[in-house]
């Protein structure tokens, strides 16, 4: 047993309660402590998925009580995998937040940010169902506050509705669980997969309703087809980094998947068979076709990347619905590639907010962007990357979709939607790109924004009647570090690729993550203790 | 009993899901409300209902009813008591600042809005 596994949850813990308690006042001092924490973090996370590269499988039981009665943490290779993608995103992000003052419109960023790493530290490593939930609520917990970071009218209404609708996710996922737990005894993770599958043919019900609601829970975090309402108003008014932040949330719902449906559900029971066949593939497949067809008719550019985010996701879940090994490694693939990705452009979308004054994200026309050329670049390539155009890593994450939908009953449509969803998807960044930075020459320069209730942080220092200060150029080195990692993800796709196949192949032999998880020893208490402590300890306290 | 608990989880997930529907925030958070008190009855019964039986440990008792469910509900109610206060701290301020208490968004009304969607 080693105690790394839990520092990834523990760090961002104490380091949240430390800036709000000491630092509260000193935002050098808060920025500081946030940064060097995240980066902590980062080499936290790339000790753990060194040590998992093997294929170890390392526990850690909580309190030292022994599995199916204590919560333990599990870091296998697919958990190792999500926390360092989470970890690798963490720093970039907060760099922008930091160069961009996005830190400074609000109470209260950096604790928030730092709860919501621990929130989906816990949720990737816990091997607990109830664990899962209690996470889940964390990182929620956290995520709205950071919704509504600096305030708002458009951005107070979506938050209400973001929460709303978690709320009654939160509710759905509790009422799986007790169906879970009323058929089977146990919430461990190891424990279910074990009682799951030598449950009698004629007593599934309870057990045949939690997988399916417990796929609804999942779907409702993935942003999934009928489910997927909460998203965009959510991520286009949320503040760019948090929504930068959030495209990892999305994630998290796949991770759910992935993690239950091999251990508890695989598919060799025979029980939910056809869940992913029948229900999330062809959900998966409308989702990426509604996401493109909603980046094709949006109108405003955030409103445009998160609707990309949902194609992202159907792309990712289609991969994950045909459910073989193949098909999980392409998702885990295109789930990192996706995670860069939507972030990348959320950052954009707010350095092109920032700069076209009165306009906005909204697809007008405007003056001429300052640092033009360089911005515009740097959206090409994002915007290359999200709709999986040769030659970077999201033609690469397609490539592999495509690639394990071969074979399935229903590939020809996971490849119409696949190539149809990109075409769409590449007229729509084509059209808001040529709009924001081709047609800005035809307007003039000379309107200066009047009706600029929110200027940029940067502006309010300097003197108004001096000309357009240079704008930071933080927030942009931050946007080009994500950036560098999608194109490291592109060169490096053989290993990255090899790695996901071993992760895929780890997740369908379930075999040695229960056993690690059930068969290690732990607190051991004397059988005298039993027999002398209780009466001696009740009537103490008094029951 | 168990068609008494059955019912009222029935009887409150029924009428928690008829509130959610609605347009205004309040009757939606008195929703959100109704459901969990729901789901932690739901998760209460799911360690099965047995009367009189003590979850703790004694001396001279045969008979104990599950004490994971009781941790479970306790940790849901302590957890949805929170998500509740934030939700109405949220939609107030919303209420504030939009002069509205409408839960869905005029979508086309704010597509259309000149102003900084920042602001």
């Amino acid at each position: 047993m080693t105690h790394w596994i839990v520092l990834p949850v523990v760090l961002p813990a104490m380091l949240a309660a430390v800036l709000v308690l000491v630092t509260r006042y000193h935002p050098v001092l808060q920025r500081t402590f946030s940064m060097a924490g995240t980066l902590g973090l980062l080499a936290l996370a790339l000790g753990l998925f060194w040590r998992a590269s093997d294929g170890t499988i390392d526990i850690y039981q909580l309190g030292h009580w022994p599995a199916p009665f204590g919560i333990v943490l599990v870091a296998d290779r697919l958990s190792t995998l999500m926390v360092l993608i989470t970890a690798t995103l963490a720093p970039l992000v907060l760099l922008y937040a930091i160069g961009s003052g996005w830190d400074k419109r609000g109470w209260h960023f950096h604790a928030l940010f730092q709860f919501q790493l621990m929130g989906i530290m816990g949720a990737f490593l816990t091997g607990d169902l109830f664990n899962l939930f209690v996470f889940f609520e964390v990182l929620l917990i956290a995520s709205y506050g950071l919704m509504i970071h600096a305030g708002g009218a458009a951005r107070l209404r979506a938050g209400v509705q973001y929460v709303l609708y978690n709320l009654l996710g939160s509710t759905l996922f509790l009422f799986a669980l007790g169906t879970i737990y009323a058929q089977t005894g146990t919430l461990n993770m190891a424990d279910l997969a074990l009682r799951v599958s030598v449950l009698s043919a004629d007593d599934t019900g309870g057990i045949r309703v939690a997988a399916v609601l417990l796929l609804l829970v999942f779907a409702i975090k993935a942003a999934l087809l009928p489910l997927h309402f909460w998203l965009p108003a959510s991520y286009a008014e949320a503040p760019a980094p948090v929504a930068a932040l959030f495209s990892i949330m999305t994630k998290v719902g796949a991770y759910g998947i992935i993690r239950v449906y091999t251990l508890i559900f695989p598919p060799t029971l025979e029980t939910t068979q056809g869940l992913m066949g029948t229900w999330l593939l062809p959900a998966a497949v409308l989702t990426l076709a509604m996401g493109m067809i909603g980046v094709l008719g949006a109108a405003r550019l955030d409103r445009l990347v998160a609707f990309s985010v949902i194609g992202s996701m159907g792309m990712l879940l289609s991969a994950v619905g045909v459910f073989t090994p193949d098909g999980i490694s392409a998702a885990l693939y295109y789930a990192v590639h996706s995670t860069f990705a939507a972030a990348a452009l959320f950052l954009l979308v707010d350095v092109l907010r920032d700069r076209r004054g009165d306009v906005g994200a909204h697809l007008r026309d405007a003056g001429v962007i300052t640092g033009g050329p360089l911005i515009a670049g740097l959206f090409f390539v994002a915007a290359i990357v999200m709709t999986g155009l040769p030659p970077l890593s999201g033609f690469v994450g397609k490539l592999l979709v495509m690639q394990s939908a071969w074979g399935h009953g229903l590939h020809w449509w996971v490849w119409g939607a696949v190539l149809g969803g990109s075409l769409i998807a590449v007229v729509g960044f084509a059209r808001a790109g040529s709009q924001i930075f081709w047609r800005s020459h035809q307007v003039m320069v000379a309107e200066v924004p009047d009706g600029d209730t929110l200027p940029p942080v940067e502006a309010e220092e300097s003197n108004p009647d001096l000309p357009a200060p240079t704008p930071p150029r933080t927030p942009v080195v931050a946007i080009g570090g994500v950036i560098a990692v999608i194109v490291g993800l592109t060169i490096f796709a053989g290993p990255v690729t090899a790695t996901m196949q071993a992760t895929a192949d780890q997740l369908f032999t379930p075999a040695p993550y229960i056993d690690v998880v059930l068969n290690t020893e732990g607190k051991q208490i004397p059988s005298a203790d039993y027999a002398d402590t209780p009466d001696v300890d009740l009537e103490e306290e008094g029951y | 009993m168990e068609a008494l608990v059955a019912s009222a989880v029935g009887l409150l997930t029924a009428a928690g899901i008829y509130l959610v529907l609605r347009l205004r925030t309040f009757p939606v958070i008195i929703g959100t409300s109704l459901l969990t008190y729901a789901v932690n009855i739901f998760l209460f019964g799911s360690g099965r209902l047995l009367p009189d039986a003590p979850a703790v440990l004694r001396d001279g008792v045969d008979v104990y009813t599950d004490p994971l469910p009781q941790a479970l509900v306790l940790t849901a109610i302590v957890i949805s008591f929170g998500m509740t206060a934030v939700v109405v701290i949220i939609a107030l301020g919303s209420w504030l600042s939009n002069d509205d208490d409408r839960v869905d968004a005029p979508a086309l009304q704010q597509e259309n809005e000149t102003v900084d969607p920042r602001a």
